[in-house]
């Protein structure tokens, strides 16, 4: 009975530590094992068509081994204990007067070992189903901590969490760095082994956003990175350090610049000798995306830019020369952009200028460039209408929409969030921008949105979202808690009169400070939803992913 | 065919058929002009429809006449029109324009269908102004052999609940006449609301006669389900957001929207009942919840 397969290191090591320590000897299979393992993790994760293989295998042999135990009384203490990394299965006790009753078990083999090797491969079995479930991945083994091995005749596919929201779980800190680690840009030089630094944490977490990231501002990653950077493109530096600053801010902003900064690294690029453009390219750039991803988390009008993109690289066909390849795929990005961003925001203003009629008093929140584009439209096609702006702490972005607007000649109002149910009464209509719409008609967008939306929807007033169609995606989020970004908290230190009170704030035990950047709003507190497709409802966002997705 | 003629023919195909609703009568006349049409070229062709049914439309200026012929027009064009004879092309466009016919004449017979068995035995029905749809789903349930009571309003200013209360009648069921302003005094003792639509919005809100807003609000407010039927051709591509969005060129009569200079002074005749205070819609495509309606308007019009 060879076990084989992809393991998961940690339950192994420790099954075969317990088994020195109590003065057993490795068995030929546990042996074999180990040498298995260590093969394995030195091998690519292109592996998984074999681990599914190995998968079935498994399970089959594990339904034999099920069997086999059915009629034993003392079996149920063997039974599936869950925390794979924790101490040794119970049935040391147990598991001794099993043999006698299991005639067809190996004999040879010790029945403690037994149990720990259905544990074992159980949890195995669910590292890989994970790892399989996990989508946008690249190639992370499943965070084992978090695992509760259901038994297995409660079959799985359990949705793991991703792991940029498990932070708080030092094993899947542990696989995130040795993942960078790994990345490296195939054929470089052995002997500089540049990696992508991981950024480390900064400052006490609030407990209930604990898995989540919070980075310091001035520890921007580059400062890690060695002269000369072999491994990341210097445009792509450049776009990071521009994202962790701060500098390009702003969905649409955000993903034109990494759609440009990915048109010059396809520009630069040559492909090696016996590779081919479409699988070398798109292993060039998953590197670059960790290090933007640890930058600043990837938004998802990104993730929807960089599916396209892989997409098309793959799609090159492998007779295409590499100049004609290179030129497709530049024109590609540019159509991209074209289309889903300055076409998107044109038809987005014909359709919203409907809705704007002569004496209007119109409310925004913060700085949405679709939202600025519509009323400057707007204005442009004579409409009458006033704006009133709200703006929050600590980023003050109401103060750059209100630049724009008043350069236009729009008459704008001022204001800041706390005040938003005393003009409430003045206003006609809402305008607010979204930073993505998931699929269950949730809103995701600036932190303060959907307070602006519940407050309206007491007044009811109407609330009209503006957002292109490339920033539907296909998550499922109800709260603002499971996945959102933490800012530096030292934004939120202000200095007055000279004096700047949370300045030690970091000395005090009991004290967090909270930056958040996105919330989510519910569909019911939003009446239209404005898109490049027309005017829709908010429950029907994902009527337009499955047309999108049949189009495709 | 001319302005005079399509208003003739239509007015003729009202009068002839006074149980067809006027979208129906439309689409007739739409489809007759289709045949006498003497264009050239197929863009011709549509833009000439076009013409017709905003001529309709000044004649009757409810949402349906201008929502059915939309998608009259969009539905003879939905088809591969690369023939090179205009001749075939213009034939193809009539026998899809007859099959349009066909499906939408039965749809009234499907509406009701549906609806009835959601009118159970001893129920009390409230409904709102004269719906031909409202009566035929009302004439199928007692044709059922179920016992059922009506509630009518009295739909002011043109007392059309008049009319539908002695059409109810008819049908040996007994009906009561209301004020519409009892509405919220009779609703304790009503188990359901059924009211028909002139135009059902990409919302999935209703414009139906004044007074419907209201009838909602109140079975709202007293959790009674209040349904809606409607046939398919009444899908039209609006989104009001609230009652002043709804444009005026619908609020008023034709007549009125020609002679009256000013409009504030005018009493609209319809309202818009947004989608969250409907509990269900019955089309000929389907039972459908108020969020389903985009999803439908989706895939008939892009």
């Amino acid at each position: 009975m060879a076990e084989s397969g992809v393991t998961d290191g940690l339950c192994n090591t420790d099954d075969i530590e317990r088994s020195k320590t109590e003065g057993k000897e490795l068995t030929k299979e546990e042996k074999q094992r180990l040498r298995k393992e260590k093969k394995q993790q030195k091998k690519n994760k292109e592996k998984n068509d074999e681990k599914t293989s190995h998968e079935g295998e498994k399970k089959k042999k594990k339904k034999k081994k099920e069997e086999q135990p059915a009629g034993s009384a003392s079996q149920p203490p063997a039974q599936p204990s869950p925390k794979v990394p924790a101490p040794a299965p119970p049935p040391a006790a147990a598991a001794v007067p099993v043999p006698a009753s299991e005639a067809p078990a190996p004999a040879d083999k010790p029945a403690k070992s037994k149990a720990d090797l259905k544990a074992e491969r159980r949890a195995r079995q669910e590292a890989e189903r994970a790892s399989k479930g996990k989508k946008g991945d690249v190639g992370q083994p499943a965070p084992t901590g978090k695992l509760k091995a259901p038994p297995s005749e409660l079959q799985p596919v359990v949705k793991r969490l991703p792991e940029h929201v498990q932070v708080d779980n030092p094993e899947v800190v542990k696989k995130l760095a040795k993942k960078l680690e790994r990345q490296q840009t195939p054929g470089c030089n052995a002997a500089e082994n540049v990696k992508i630094p991981l950024r480390s944490d900064y400052g006490y977490k609030v407990s209930l956003f604990s898995h989540l990231h919070q980075y310091s501002r001035k520890a921007p990653l580059t400062q890690q990175l060695g002269i000369p950077s072999t491994v990341i493109h210097p445009a792509i530096v450049r776009l990071g350090l521009q994202y962790s600053q701060g500098i390009v801010a702003g969905s649409n902003a955000r993903s034109v610049a990494l759609l440009h900064a990915f048109q010059q690294v396809i520009r630069d690029y040559t492909t090696p000798p016996n590779e081919e453009l479409s699988r070398d390219l798109v292993n060039k750039l998953k590197p670059y995306i960790s290090f933007l991803n640890q930058c600043r988390p990837l938004s998802a009008s990104m993730g929807n830019a960089i599916k396209y993109i892989k997409k098309e690289i793959s799609n090159i066909p492998s007779q295409c020369k590499e100049e004609e390849a290179k030129i497709k795929l530049l024109n590609c990005i540019e159509r991209y952009i074209n289309e889903k961003i300055v076409l998107a925001a044109k038809a987005i203003a014909k359709y919203s200028i409907e809705k704007i009629s002569d004496g209007d008093v119109i409310l925004v929140y913060g700085c949405s460039s679709l939202v600025n584009h519509i009323l400057c439209e707007a204005f442009e096609k004579k409409r009458k209408f006033r704006v009133i702006v709200v703006d929050s702490r600590p980023r003050l972005e109401g103060r750059e929409a209100l630049r724009r607007l008043v350069q236009k000649g729009i008459s704008c109002t001022y204001v800041l969030i706390s005040a938003v149910s005393y003009i409430l009464p003045e206003v006609s209509k809402v305008f607010l921008g979204a930073h993505a719409l998931l699929a269950n008609g949730y809103v995701m967008s600036r932190v303060g949105t959907s307070q602006i939306a519940l407050v309206a929807k007491a007044f009811n007033v109407p609330v009209l979202v503006c957002c292109e169609t490339y920033k539907f995606c296909e998550r499922v989020q109800t709260d603002s808690f499971v996945s959102n970004e933490l800012d530096d908290p030292d934004d939120l230190i202000v200095t007055r009169k000279g004096k700047t009170q949370l300045e030690h704030w970091q000395k005090v035990p009991s004290l967090g400070l909270l930056n958040l950047v996105y919330d989510v709003t519910p569909p019911d507190f939003v009446d239209l939803v404005i898109t490049d497709l027309g005017m829709i409802p908010c429950t029907s966002v994902p009527v337009v992913l499955r047309v999108k997705n049949v189009d495709q | 065919m001319n302005k005079e003629e399509l208003v003739e023919y239509f007015r003729a195909q009202m009068r002839t058929d006074p149980d067809m609703a006027s979208a129906v009568a439309a689409i007739r006349t739409l489809l007759e002009f289709l045949k006498r049409d003497k264009g050239e070229t197929i863009l011709g062709l549509r833009e000439s429809l076009t013409w017709a049914t905003d001529c309709l439309t000044g004649v009757d200026s409810s949402v349906a006449v201008s929502s059915g012929g939309e998608l009259f027009l969009r539905f003879i064009s939905l088809t591969s029109l690369e023939h090179e004879d205009l001749s075939r092309c213009k034939k193809v466009m009539e026998e899809r324009g007859e099959l349009f016919l066909e499906k939408i004449s039965m749809s009234r017979t499907k509406v009701a269908k549906l609806c009835h068995t959601f009118i159970k035995d001893g129920a009390k029905i409230l409904t709102h102004s004269y719906s031909r749809v409202v009566l035929r789903v009302l004439e199928k349930a007692a044709a059922e052999k179920k016992r059922f009571s009506v509630y009518v309003t009295e739909s002011q200013p043109d007392s059309a609940g008049r009319q539908m209360a002695d059409a109810v009648r008819s049908l040996k069921v007994p009906v009561i006449v209301v004020l519409d302003a009892a509405v919220g005094y009779v609703l304790e003792k009503v188990d359901l609301v059924i009211v028909g639509a002139e135009g059902v919005v990409e919302s999935g809100g209703i414009i139906n006669k004044i007074g419907t807003y209201q009838t909602a609000v109140c079975s709202k407010a007293h959790n009674k389900p209040f349904y809606v039927v409607a046939e398919s051709f009444k899908f039209v591509r609006l989104y009001p957001l609230n009652q002043q969005d709804v444009p005026d060129r619908f609020k008023y009569k034709a007549d009125t929207l020609r002679n009256k200079a000013n409009l504030s002074e005018e009493h609209p005749m319809i309202d818009y009942t947004p989608p969250s205070l409907i509990t269900l819609l019955f089309t000929d495509l389907g039972v459908l919840t108020p969020s389903a309606v985009s999803d439908e308007l989706i895939k008939l019009y892009l």
